[in-house]
């Protein structure tokens, strides 16, 4: 059971179950919907940028324990990031997840999914949320993680 | 009978350990496992007799067609058809029915006809059928259900009008394992005309099927639900029916002779059957009749039931765990949700410990929807399970409640 832990760290846990940022920006400047075929997932995740810096991102739909948290804490990580910071963290956090380094560099907050290297099935479900977002910040309003 | 506990060994695939610990495969809904025997059937097609059929005056090309003509012979036995033209070697149960949709169906019906289905279909008795609503302008009802699973069959005859051309519905739900009585449904379906056509994946194998008994013009089977290999299945089809049907798709070995200006279509079941078939794919599915008939329908539905019994009281046990469908004639498929944690999370902690199960909306979004759920969890049990697998199932979903509930 000792990945499984690894998976489900408590900080996952505990933002799986009580999500800070779950709801929505009003007067948002960016709105996008991501779909998880596999698991039927949907997520919808709004963002206000001011000043080419997001101000506020906040998530809202159905997940599993591990888009839960990951929605979650990309919310709280992104406050302040221009989109080029942000693209950069996502590619840090993709390449931790899918075991092609990463570690250094990334903040604790998203360094808690490193276990989902173990769990390939699962990538998809840490990164819905990234997608849904980049892809809205870039103008696509619909994603698909298929 | 051959004894639970050898069952399993039957079966090389269930040989294995998962994370350490003894492979609880609980997902033959989606497939089953293969028996050796049904692996040694294709091997041997390989090593020995591989060619083609129907065509080669050679030895091998004699036995190829011989091993997969006396394939179709027991699909015929096992089905209780009335002859063995009416087996047509397909994909699965998913080209099946795409084949009566697109043979049957699309030249026969126009704007004024209904299609019916049910509530509860796999997606492969659904898409098929808008397709062919798009093609003609007829228009696709669907029966509801009742909260327990089980057909609402007061709407079901409520909505057989004088338009409804076609019904479709599946014997077995594969997401919540509800058993339709398609006998009856048929039956009333005959009263006014209506075409039936019964997905059968989730029931063969599972049940002793009687096409005649049941009246359906068409059955649709799967042979990897069944013990038999992937890419293999079939569609049976009333003779008269298949005989004023065009072919569906052109090539070899569906014609009699071919030239520039005419052609002339095969026989039935050929006339179906273009190109060269998965041969080695229905040599395997006959093998896996023979294991099914060899271990009697009786046997397999008793240990099913019981496993269902006994899963059912088990998982009910459970504080948090819900049943979804709940009907009194239900196959062995357990569907379930688990307060707090999501289906995806359950599948994965169920993994470490082994048990295999499926999660997801199991290619049926509109049934999931209609108990408001997005995604369930499902076990679904098969010949080679026991009831300590049923334990472990248990045991494993408390220890995902207890790391994320």
């Amino acid at each position: 059971m000792s990945d499984l832990r690894e998976l489900y760290l408590e900080m996952v846990t505990d933002h799986a179950k009580n999500p800070r940022n779950r709801g929505k920006v009003e007067s948002c400047s960016h709105i996008g919907t991501g779909h998880n075929p596999l698991c039927g997932d949907k997520i919808v995740v709004t963002i206000s940028i001011e000043n080419e810096l997001i101000t506020d991102v906040k998530f809202d739909g159905e997940g599993c324990a591990i888009s839960t948290a990951s929605a979650d804490l990309m919310s709280e990580v992104l406050v302040g990031k221009t989109l080029v910071e942000t693209k950069h963290l996502f590619q840090g956090f993709h390449d931790l997840i899918t075991g092609n380094g990463g570690e250094e560099e990334i903040p604790r907050k998203l360094a808690v999914f490193s276990g989902v290297k173990e769990f390939p099935m699962r990538v998809k479900c840490a990164t819905l949320a990234w997608h849904t977002l980049i892809a809205a910040l870039d103008g696509n309003n619909e994603t698909s993680t298929e | 009978m051959i004894s639970d506990a050898t069952i399993a060994d039957l079966f090389p695939s269930l040989q294995q350990e998962i994370e350490g610990t003894k492979l609880i495969y609980l997902d033959s809904a989606a497939t089953t496992q293969k028996p050796q025997r049904v692996i040694d059937a294709v091997t041997h097609y390989y090593e020995h007799d591989n060619a083609n059929i129907h065509r080669g005056v050679h030895s091998l090309s004699q036995r190829a067609t011989q091993a997969y003509e006396n394939a179709r012979v027991q699909i015929a036995n096992l089905l209780h058809a009335n002859r063995h033209e009416e087996i047509i070697f397909l994909r699965g149960a998913t080209e099946a029915i795409n084949l009566v949709a697109q043979a049957f169906a699309r030249p026969r019906i126009g704007e004024n006809d209904v299609i019916l289905i049910t509530e509860m279909e796999h997606h492969s008795n659904i898409v098929p059928w808008q397709l062919v609503c798009e093609q003609t302008g007829a228009s696709l009802e669907v029966v509801p259900i009742c909260d327990d699973g089980s057909i609402n069959m007061e709407a079901y005859e409520s909505m057989l009008s004088e338009d409804v051309a076609i019904v479709s519905t599946a014997h077995v739900s594969n997401a919540i394992g509800t058993i339709n009585p398609v006998k009856e449904m048929c039956a009333l379906a005959k009263e006014i005309g209506a075409t039936t056509v019964i997905d059968g994946a989730q029931a063969t194998g599972h049940m002793d099927i009687d096409v005649q008994d049941i009246g359906c013009d068409f059955y649709a089977i799967s042979g990897h639900k069944m013990f038999g290999p992937t890419g293999i299945g079939c569609l049976f089809g009333n003779y008269d029916v298949l005989q004023e049907m065009e072919p569906w798709q052109g090539g070899g070995d569906m014609i009699l002779s071919v030239s520039f200006e005419e052609t002339t279509w095969n026989e039935v079941p050929f006339k179906f059957e273009a190109g060269t078939p998965n041969i080695a794919g229905a040599i395997g599915l006959g093998a896996a009749v023979t294991f099914i008939q060899e271990l009697g329908y009786d046997n397999i539905s008793t240990l099913e039931h019981e496993l269902l019994v006994y899963g059912t009281t088990a998982l009910d046990a459970i504080d948090g765990v819900t049943i979804i469908g709940t009907a009194p004639g239900k196959a062995g498929v357990i569907a379930f949700t688990v307060d707090g944690v999501h289906p995806h999370d359950v599948g994965t902690i169920l993994d470490h410990a082994g048990v295999a199960i499926r999660t997801g909306n199991h290619c049926a979004e509109p049934l999931i929807k209609r108990f408001g759920l997005h995604a369930t969890c499902r076990a679904s049990f098969s010949v080679y399970n026991t009831k300590e697998d049923v334990d472990k199932l248990a045991d494993a979903i408390k220890d995902a409640i207890r790391i994320l509930g």
